[in-house]
């Protein structure tokens, strides 16, 4: 099987979808680029060349170069769902859904709900999302528990190559809107990526690793620092079960509450602040539900409470590290 | 020969397999024992199996250590008669972990063979991975229902030092089409007769297994010129009786926990399935085409819970040397059917293995295969 980037694999489940379903189309900013200009076309393929070689392939009619105007294309995106289409809205950074907030929670997730079930809105926007870009506080948020938040919107975060590929599939052939997540951190890690297309259902965490002493659940980017985590401290004998949860809606809680009773110490990885995220939601559900299972306090590793610093050093300091990590692990265990 | 040192080197499970562990020894340092004997269990990332003794002799040093991660080709142990001195061991070790480091640099720039694609008549997509280059019918595996070729990881190399070898993925398996016709053994005989055609093979040694065995023994009873034996491991097609729990569990279940009692069902000894063989059967199950494509061979073949295609009386026109090899433990299909087999059909039974002989009893499968296809 053939070793492909992040990068990659995204590009060849829109490419796959498109080829697959002509109702698919692409729209965004700059995500062919030279439009209207002179010299070359498809000069951009996005901020960071995801989309590249689709414009060339599909033509301009399915790969739309927009206004810098989030507000215009994802409400543009939701009509064309709501009317026949399948859009994949590129919203560049996650961080500027604050001018186009009202077109997705309240108009595409409200949709199916509204009007008796009887709209669908198969619409997806890719987002990059986190930390670690040396991009500052407005282009490194990791804005997903809002989106989880609302009923009728679906959240994927993928972890690794071969997740983005079969999600983003997946994504694309749900009927309801998915905002679906890219860490842009990890756009040049490689995983192996079956060259056929393939999906990867909803709402189904994968169990990335195994151990009988902790339990840690967390997503996206995350998933990699905590098998990191769980592959070092297996030497030390310390078992470690790593629950990757691929969608934070819809939530699996069946594999968070059987893997957190069955170790009875739970670890919560987060990359997002920690008010009102994945970590408070998921300790929340644990609490409620298996309690009585639980050796001890549940830890949260999550960003601070604090914007995203554009000095590099805070940066880093910011962002969870495997080391925080490894940290909270040895603390549930007692060894801290 | 008395003063011969012999090594014992971690071995290559599959194309895959770069490293392993010797998870633990069977034997002690000084032990006398024989070669084909179960010496420690190795685990790699895809499986974990027990390790035979490729030597006859005297231990004289257990080099690796349980837990130590190795590459493949690294020193496990020592064999030599006490007439050798043990500065002349130590010499011994010294020198070959010199060589191995050589040889690990050379092997990171070689080129690893990957499988092939070609296209049959009709237009459909059959992979398959060759190994190997020898005089004759080359020996062509056919894996099982919901298998691919991979299955032969233990096999393929150990033949190919002898044959040209070929696996090949069936139509709805691996990375061939996933258009699997009728569904049925017939329309998987079709496909290889097609892929046999296509590669310029006018015979070969077949060996199948499961559905695969039902393929060969179809073909070897249909068109007796294009097969020089056949080997039929555990069999599909000899008798009615077939696990729907394992055939219906294996298409149903899209979670890791749920879908290991059923891989387990496959082996005596359920340690054999691992985390990284879980996933890469629901790896394949998510690919486009595959639940659609397992669904109808399971209809066509196993219409209301029993086998379709009984191919007994198809002993009776096999001209080709052909053997059956079963495991006791079969929880798939049940090793009875193996019992009391028109004319000579040669059978070997393993007591200690399930559904999987050619894993689970692996050098010994070999050695069979090895012999019919001389």
């Amino acid at each position: 099987m053939a070793k492909k980037t992040y990068r990659q694999a995204i590009n060849e489940a829109l490419r796959q979808e498109m080829e697959r379903d002509h109702r698919v189309i692409i729209m965004g900013e700059d995500v062919a680029g030279g439009l209207g200009a002179p010299g070359e076309q498809d000069a951009w393929g996005g901020p960071l060349g995801v989309t590249k070689g689709l414009m060339p392939k599909f033509g301009r009619d399915r790969v739309l170069d927009t206004p810098i105007t989030e507000s215009a294309f994802i409400g543009a995106a939701a009509g064309a769902a709501a009317t026949g289409l399948r859009p994949v809205a590129e919203l560049m950074f996650v961080d500027f859904l604050g001018v186009c907030f009202d077109q997705i929670f309240n108009q595409a997730a409200k949709f199916k709900y509204m009007f008796g079930g009887k709209a669908v809105t198969p619409m997806v926007i890719r987002t990059m999302y986190g930390a670690g870009f040396r991009a500052a506080s407005q282009h490194s948020q990791c804005l997903y528990p809002l989106f989880t938040h609302i009923p009728g919107l679906k959240v994927v975060l993928p972890s690794n190559a071969y997740e983005a590929k079969g999600l983003l599939a997946q994504s694309i052939r749900d009927d309801d809107p998915v905002i679906f997540f890219e860490h842009k951190a990890m756009y040049d890690e490689t995983a192996e990526v079956p060259d056929d297309p393939y999906t990867i259902p909803f709402g189904e965490a994968n169990v990335t690793r195994e151990g009988d002493d902790v339990t840690i659940i967390t997503m996206g980017r995350m998933v990699n620092f905590c098998n990191q985590v769980a592959d070092k401290l297996a030497k030390e004998k310390i078992g470690c079960t790593v629950v990757d949860l691929r969608t934070t809606s819809p939530l699996d809680t069946e594999t968070v509450l059987e893997t957190a009773s069955e170790t009875g110490r739970v670890v919560v990885v987060d990359e997002s602040h920690p008010r009102c995220n994945m970590a408070a939601d998921i300790s929340a559900l644990i609490c409620s539900e298996a309690f009585d299972d639980l050796k001890g306090p549940i830890k949260m590793v999550t960003a601070p409470h604090c914007p995203v610093p554009f000095s590099p050093a805070l940066e880093d300091l910011y962002v969870p590290s495997p080391a925080k990590i490894e940290a909270a692990v040895r603390a549930v265990m007692g060894k801290g | 020969m008395a003063s011969e040192i012999h090594s014992i080197v971690m071995p290559k499970w599959g194309l895959a397999m770069e490293e392993g562990i010797v998870t633990a020894w069977q034997i002690d340092a000084g032990a006398t024992i024989a070669k084909g004997q179960e010496i420690a269990d190795i685990e790699t990332s895809k499986i974990a199996n027990v390790f035979e003794s490729p030597v006859s002799g005297k231990v004289r040093r257990l080099v690796a250590q349980p837990g130590e991660t190795l590459p493949v080709g690294a020193l496990l142990a020592v064999v030599a008669d006490d007439a050798i001195g043990d500065a002349d061991i130590d010499a011994y070790v010294a020198k070959f972990n010199e060589a191995l480091k050589e040889m690990l640099a050379a092997r990171a720039s070689e080129k690893k063979p990957e499988p092939e694609s070609v296209e049959i008549a009709g237009g459909r997509k059959i992979r398959y991975l060759k190994l190997g280059v020898g005089e004759g019918p080359p020996v062509v595996f056919i894996h099982g229902f919901g298998g691919d070729l991979n299955n032969w990881l233990f096999n393929q190399e150990a033949l190919a030092e002898t044959h040209t070898t070929y696996a090949i993925d069936l139509p709805g398996h691996g990375g061939s089409s996933k258009d699997v016709g009728a569904g049925g053994v017939g329309a998987m005989t079709s496909a290889l007769v097609a892929w046999m055609t296509a590669m310029k093979i006018d015979s070969a040694h077949l060996v199948g297994h499961s559905m695969g065995g039902a393929v060969a023994l179809l073909l070897a009873s249909t068109q007796t010129a294009k097969v020089a034996s056949a080997t039929l491991i555990c069999p599909a097609g000899l008798g009615p009786e077939i696990s729907m729990e394992y055939i219906n569990g294996f298409i149903e279940m899209s979670r890791g926990k749920k879908l290991e009692p059923i891989l387990q069902m496959l082996v005596a000894n359920p340690a054999l399935v691992t985390r990284d063989m879980i996933e890469d059967v629901l790896k394949f199950k998510r690919i486009d085409g595959v639940d659609a494509a397992l669904k109808k061979m399971r209809d066509t073949m196993f219409p209301g819970g029993e086998q379709a295609a009984i191919l007994r009386d198809a002993f009776d026109n096999v001209k080709a040397p052909l053997q059956v090899i079963v495991g006791a433990q079969d929880r798939v299909l049940p090793a009875a059917h193996a019992k009391s087999l028109p004319g000579n059909v040669k059978v070997q039974v393993f007591d200690n293995a399930g559904h999987m002989p050619h894993m689970e009893a692996a050098s010994d499968v070999n050695r069979l295969i090895a012999e019919i296809a001389r």
